[in-house]
Parts: structure tokens; C-alpha cells; sequence
């Protein structure tokens, strides 16, 4: 699937890989928790950008100080009325003070785009156009809460911060 | 009240028109039903029984007339001529077409309202006492902090997606008239020893098939701090409340799963991390500034004399009019719960009939109550013969508040979708067994309340007297509970044993109201008898009679 980061729409440079596939030769890739757990030195030893797949019960914190050594994080939304990965961002960004990709994966709608922009993911794994991204994110103008995405509540609007 | 700004303003009129866009992609196919539902019901739009039904945000109970006008309006226009008033504050219209629905928001957003997270599995609309702002038993008016959670929990991006449909309720008083103790969450405004207003946090409460009373998980939170500790809530929840089973997925499972020690670890954990980011921090000149809106209007000085106006007026003062905090002024509740009508319903010519009344007698303001009632919070006690007698008129002047036949019923089989038998029927039969206004005062405050099925949405639970309806086999069955309150003495209803049928209930009311007037003891309410004597005796009595009735 194509990826939309950064305002753009790319072919996503890592390999996602199952549990069964063997590592490429070179290159990024993504594992899930599992496999990372499993072979942990080997991935990380690997000269090459790495990033692991989270399903919806997996807490980024159960990365530990792993996470700052990759490159990417893959959330993954069993379903779209499943919410966690919302919470898993934010955590990602405010908590863990995580620096690279947050990647929303799996099942979500257009009008969950503007949420995960607010909540930290910077790269959407989907069939969406740049120009959905931007409509969607353009339909509510001002937010009343502050979130990973650092915007200016309307309160801050407000008192004219 | 509370007045919108620009921004607020720009919020919901977006909003709006987001809605507007989902609905035509609904219509044109772009979305599927599956995903259409879930971003309907964040807007309140039910798909019932028979039609769409599109439940409006009344934030805190609290309503202006020009809002009370264009209520009636909508009723008028786009649906059959009514509304209905729920347990939550909130008004629903039961009969509105989908296409319609996006000028129906439209038209509310003219007057400030709107029907954003009036479902769906996020915070739902704020609910708070009734009485905030008029009563003499409050620290302070509980509506600015409402407001406040309002905006905070308005599309919050990480907390609109939450395992299960998240309720706060938030009071001010001892004399608990919001329900708190059954809320997903309830913020209850106190004092501590050094004389600081503050909050206590209860979570966890709740009624549905599995009814639990909420704990008490933050002591007493100080005023700058409450949506950083309100958001820690629900980081926890929407982290670690189940979402494999629906029925297990309401904060309350996960609350008495962890236990009170291990939620407050948890919520303590998420609080000092937000607290020292200090990016939910209130602060103090934000908190007058919402305090400002909720002004109490000015009083004039008048004689605390209640006027003679007959027996009529008599009786229902006795019942429907409160103290108020200032001499010479009354809170009067306004019952929608006449004897065979439906409890909460309410007419588009009455809707615009009380704003008159408002604009005359009632400085603009009007409360819906979570017992499905409504209330001028400030009246002129001179003033209030002519409002009873108006109200004599439209139909509203029933005598009723707090006796046996101010029953609390949902919708049930009549409308819902999910109900298992009919609650107004049995509503309306009860009433009218009980409908002699001697007799009623003779039994006092008894609060009966009526649910079509587990989900409990007539707060069954939480009734003196509670009926749960069942379908055993296709044949509606009602079941009955003794003993619950919503109140500050919270506790959940017992169970009597097998049910009654849809002719036997009535009859098995009034059988147990028989039991409390044999075995009540001086000034004891139906409730305070129930918990001196325990089940037994009224269960004999209820199944006993039955039998020789039988025979």
C-alpha cells in the first residue's frame, strides 16, 4: 500500500516483514513485537533502518529504551471503532519522547485522519489521496484540546497566544 | 448561561458541515452502514424501531428560552409535534429523516447547540444538578466546570474512539440530585480542611446488567488540576478497558477489576506525567472567566412569603417547589409526568408556551432534570400562582414531583431497538392505579423507575422501587427491585425473585406500597422501611397475595 508522509505520497522504503519471511539483504524493515523479541541482537545489529509492528494490545512501552533505536513505529487498528492507537501515539510522542515515524496501519477512515494527525502518527498506510489528507484535516479548524501535535487550543487562540 | 464565542461558534458550525458531508456520502454509498453508524451515533443519530431518532445536547440541563423556542421548532417542523426529554438532560426527536438531519443541526447550531457525542463510545454529554446555581445547599454552581469539561471533551482526538460511551456527572451538593454514584466518572465540588474548593473523583459507577457504585479514586483534586486528572482517567481506560466483549467494556468492569488502589496507582502515574507538562494545567483567569457566564442573575430583595392561592396551588407547592437560595425566590419543577401521559414528553406548544413563561416569570432560564422533569430554577414565590395557573392550562401543572407517579421510564418496546418489552405502558398503568393525589401523599417520596431491558436506561437499579421488562419466550415479563437509590445514599436495587406478567405488575406494586404502609414506623420513607425490614416481608406479600388472587 502506498504511504502518505510528510505531505507526500511515497512508496514506503521498508519491507514489512511476517513472522515466517526471511530478512531482506539490505534495507529497512518492519517486524512485529513478537518477532523483534525474538531476534533482537540479530535485527539490531542488522546496519540497516528498522521499525516493529504493534497490534493494538501492544503498549510502546513494552519496547523499552529499544523504541529510540528505531526508526519507525507501525500501529496497527484491528478495527476502526478500536481506539487504542490513538493513546499508543501520543504515548509514543509525549511519553517515550519517540522521534521517528508513528505509522497508522491496519483499518481506519477518512474521518479518523485528522485524529491520528493530532495524536502523533506522521505517516498513514492507506489507499488516501494528499487530497483527502488535507480536506480532512482542514474540517475543523480549531481544536479545544492540546495533543502530540503541539497545535494551539482555542484556548491558547483565546488569550491570544 | 453560557455563551458561545467565536470560536465556539466556528467549532460547531464546522462540525455541522462535516456532518453534512458524511451524510451525503452515506447517501451516495461512499461510506457503508458499518462505518456510517459509528459516525452518525457521535452525532446523536440513532437508526430505531421505526425511524431515525436524533437525540440533541442539553450540556448540564441547562436551557435559554430562544433554545427552548427552536426546540419546538424542530419538533414542529421536522418531526411529529414532540420531543422527549431523557434521564441524561438531553432532548430526542423520534421521527426525523435522514437528509434532514444536517439542516436540523444546522438550525441548533443558530441557537448554540448542537448533538455532538450524544452517543457513540466516547465522553458523552455532561450532565449536573438540576438545581446548580439556585439551590442554598451547593458550594458553588457546578455548570462552569461542566462547560469546561464540555469544550475539553469536544472531539478530543485520543478519546473518541473509547472501548464503550463514557458518562460525567458533576454536583456541588450534599443532597446528590445528579446520580453521581452511577456515572462512568463523577466530579462531586467540595471543600477541603483548609477551606480550598476543590474535587472529589469518583469512577467506575454505573447500572447496565452488570450495576456497580463508583469509588472515590482522587480525594480532593485542586481547581487547576481537574483536566489533567480527568484526562489520566481516560488515558487508563482507553488503554485498558476490554473491548472483546461489549458487554464488559464500560469503565466500571475495568474499575472493579483493578481495584481501587491499583486505578488510582495507574491514574496517578498518567496525572504527574501531564501535571508537570503543565499543557492541561486551568488556569485561574480561564476558570472566572467561564465562572463569569454562570453569574446567579440579580435577586431583589423580597418578603420570603409564600402566597395562598388555593388548595390546588397548595398541593403542588407542596410538592414541586424548592427552596431557593434567595428570600422571596422558589425553584418549581415542572412535571412531565402527567397521569397516563408519557414520562418526559413534551409538545411543541408547550416547549414555546413555557419560554413565554420563562421570558415572564422565569429570567430566561430552564433546567432539564435527570428524572425526566423540568425546572424554573428562579421564580418569584409571588409569581407563582400565576405560573401554576398557566401551567394548569398547558397540561404541566401535574402535583406529582417525587411521589410514586413521578416514574422514570426509557422509551422501551414503544420505540428502541434494543428493548425487550414495553416501560410506558407499565408507566402509564401505574400512574393511574396511583393517581389519587391523597393517597400519594399518604405513601411520600417513592421513586419508581422503569426499564425495557438490562441496559437499564430507566435506571432501574438505582429505583425504591425498580421494574426491569423481560422477554421470556416472546411474552413480556417485568421483574422487581427493591431498595436502590440514585441518590447520595447510593445503593443498587435487590432483585424479588420471578417476574410478573404484563396485567400482574400493577397489581404487584401496589401490593408491596401496602407492605411499606403496614410496616412503615414513624416519618420513614418507602426506602428507609425497605432497609430496616429487608426483602422478606415484601416478597411475601407480593407473591403471597398473588397466590390467593390465584385461587
Amino acid at each position: 500500500m502506498p504511504l502518505i508522509k510528510n505531505g507526500a505520497v511515497i512508496a514506503d522504503p521498508f519491507t514489512m516483514l511476517a513472522d515466517d519471511q526471511p530478512l531482506p539483504a539490505e534495507g529497512g524493515a518492519i517486524v512485529s513485537l513478537t518477532r523483534f523479541r525474538k531476534d533482537r541482537e540479530t535485527l539490531l545489529a542488522r546496519n540497516a533502518p528498522l521499525g516493529v509492528r504493534l497490534n493494538a494490545d501492544e503498549s510502546p512501552e513494552e519496547l523499552g529504551d529499544d523504541v529510540h533505536r528505531l526508526s519507525v513505529v507501525v500501529i496497527v487498528f484491528p478495527k476502526f471503532r478500536d481506539g487504542r492507537g490513538f493513546s499508543w501515539a501520543r504515548m509514543l510522542r509525549t511519553r517515550l519522547n519517540f522521534t521517528g515515524e508513528v505509522r497508522a496501519g491496519g483499518d481506519f477512515l477518512y474521518d479518523q485522519i485528522s485524529y491520528l494527525l493530532r495524536t502523533g502518527f506522521d505517516a498513514l498506510d492507506s489507499n488516501f489521496t494528499l487530497e483527502d489528507l488535507n480536506r480532512a484535516r482542514s474540517e475543523m479548524s480549531a481544536v479545544y484540546q492540546p495533543s502530540a501535535d503541539g497545535k494551539k487550543t482555542i484556548r491558547d487562540l483565546r488569550s491570544g497566544k | 448561561m453560557y455563551r458561545y464565542d467565536e470560536f465556539d461558534a466556528k467549532f460547531v458550525a464546522e462540525r455541522v458541515e462535516q456532518f453534512r458531508g458524511q451524510v451525503q456520502r452515506r447517501l451516495k454509498g461512499e461510506l457503508n452502514e458499518d462505518q456510517f453508524k459509528l459516525l452518525r451515533l457521535m452525532n446523536g443519530l440513532y437508526l430505531q424501531l421505526h425511524a431515525y431518532m436524533l437525540r440533541v445536547a442539553v450540556p448540564y440541563g441547562t436551557l435559554a428560552a430562544r433554545q427552548l423556542r427552536k426546540l419546538a421548532h424542530i419538533a414542529r417542523k421536522y418531526d411529529r409535534g414532540y420531543g422527549h426529554f431523557t434521564t441524561r438532560q438531553n432532548i430526542q426527536f423520534n421521527w426525523p429523516k435522514l437528509v434532514d438531519v444536517p439542516d436540523i443541526l444546522a438550525e441548533l447550531a443558530s441557537v448554540e447547540m448542537h448533538c455532538i457525542q450524544t452517543s457513540g463510545n466516547c465522553i458523552r454529554n455532561v450532565t449536573a444538578d438540576h438545581f446548580a446555581g439556585a439551590t442554598a445547599d451547593e458550594i458553588e454552581d457546578p455548570r462552569p466546570i461542566a462547560e469546561i469539561i464540555r469544550q475539553w471533551s469536544s472531539l478530543h482526538p485520543e478519546f473518541v474512539y473509547l472501548p464503550r460511551k463514557f458518562k460525567i456527572a458533576v454536583s456541588a451538593s450534599t443532597h446528590d440530585r445528579a446520580a453521581l454514584r452511577f456515572h462512568d466518572m463523577a466530579l462531586e465540588i467540595i471543600k477541603n480542611e483548609t477551606g480550598e474548593t476543590g474535587y472529589r473523583v469518583l469512577v467506575g459507577g454505573g447500572m447496565g446488567r452488570t450495576p456497580y457504585i463508583g469509588y472515590v479514586v482522587g480525594d480532593f483534586v485542586a481547581k487547576p488540576d481537574i483536566l489533567a486528572f480527568l484526562e489520566s482517567v481516560m488515558r487508563v481506560y482507553n488503554q485498558s478497558g476490554r473491548r472483546d466483549n461489549l458487554f464488559k467494556s464500560r469503565i466500571k468492569i475495568l474499575a472493579n477489576a483493578l481495584g481501587p488502589e491499583e486505578m488510582r496507582r495507574q491514574v496517578m502515574r498518567e496525572f504527574m506525567e501531564i501535571k508537570q507538562k503543565g499543557t492541561l494545567e486551568l488556569p485561574v483567569e480561564e476558570l472566572k472567566r467561564i465562572d463569569a457566564y454562570f453569574a446567579p442573575p440579580k435577586f431583589e430583595a423580597l418578603p420570603d412569603e409564600m402566597p395562598k392561592a388555593g388548595k390546588d396551588f397548595e398541593n403542588w407547592v407542596k410538592t414541586n417547589v424548592h427552596a431557593h437560595r434567595a428570600p422571596g425566590y422558589a425553584i418549581a419543577t415542572i412535571s412531565l409526568k402527567p397521569i397516563g401521559g408519557v414520562p418526559g414528553d413534551c409538545s411543541a406548544e408547550q416547549m414555546d408556551a413555557l419560554a413565554n413563561l420563562m421570558d415572564a416569570f422565569g429570567m430566561d432560564e430552564i433546567r432539564v432534570s435527570h428524572e425526566q422533569n423540568l425546572v424554573l430554577p428562579h421564580v418569584k414565590k409571588r409569581d407563582l400562582p400565576a405560573i401554576f395557573a398557566k401551567l394548569s392550562e398547558l397540561g404541566l401543572a401535574t402535583p406529582n414531583a417525587g411521589l410514586i407517579t413521578d416514574i422514570i421510564a426509557c422509551p422501551g418496546l414503544d420505540y428502541c431497538d434494543l428493548a425487550n418489552a414495553r416501560s410506558i405502558p407499565i408507566a402509564q398503568d401505574i400512574a393511574k392505579r396511583f393517581a389519587d393525589l391523597d393517597r400519594q401523599h399518604e405513601i411520600g417520596e417513592l421513586k419508581i423507575k422503569i426499564s425495557g431491558c438490562i441496559n437499564a436506561c430507566g435506571h432501574h437499579h438505582a429505583g425504591h422501587i425498580g421494574i426491569l421488562g423481560v422477554d421470556k419466550k416472546g411474552v413480556e415479563y417485568y421483574q422487581l427491585q427493591l431498595g436502590g437509590s440514585g441518590a447520595e445514599d447510593a445503593s443498587i436495587g435487590d432483585i424479588m425473585g420471578p417476574g410478573f406478567g404484563e396485567h400482574e405488575i400493577g397489581p404487584a406494586v401496589e401490593r408491596v406500597v401496602k407492605a411499606y404502609l403496614t410496616l412503615r414506623q414513624d416519618g420513614e420513607r418507602f426506602l428507609d422501611t425497605y432497609r430496616r425490614v429487608g426483602m422478606e416481608p415484601f416478597k411475601n406479600m407480593a407473591y403471597l397475595d398473588q397466590l390467593y388472587a390465584a385461587h
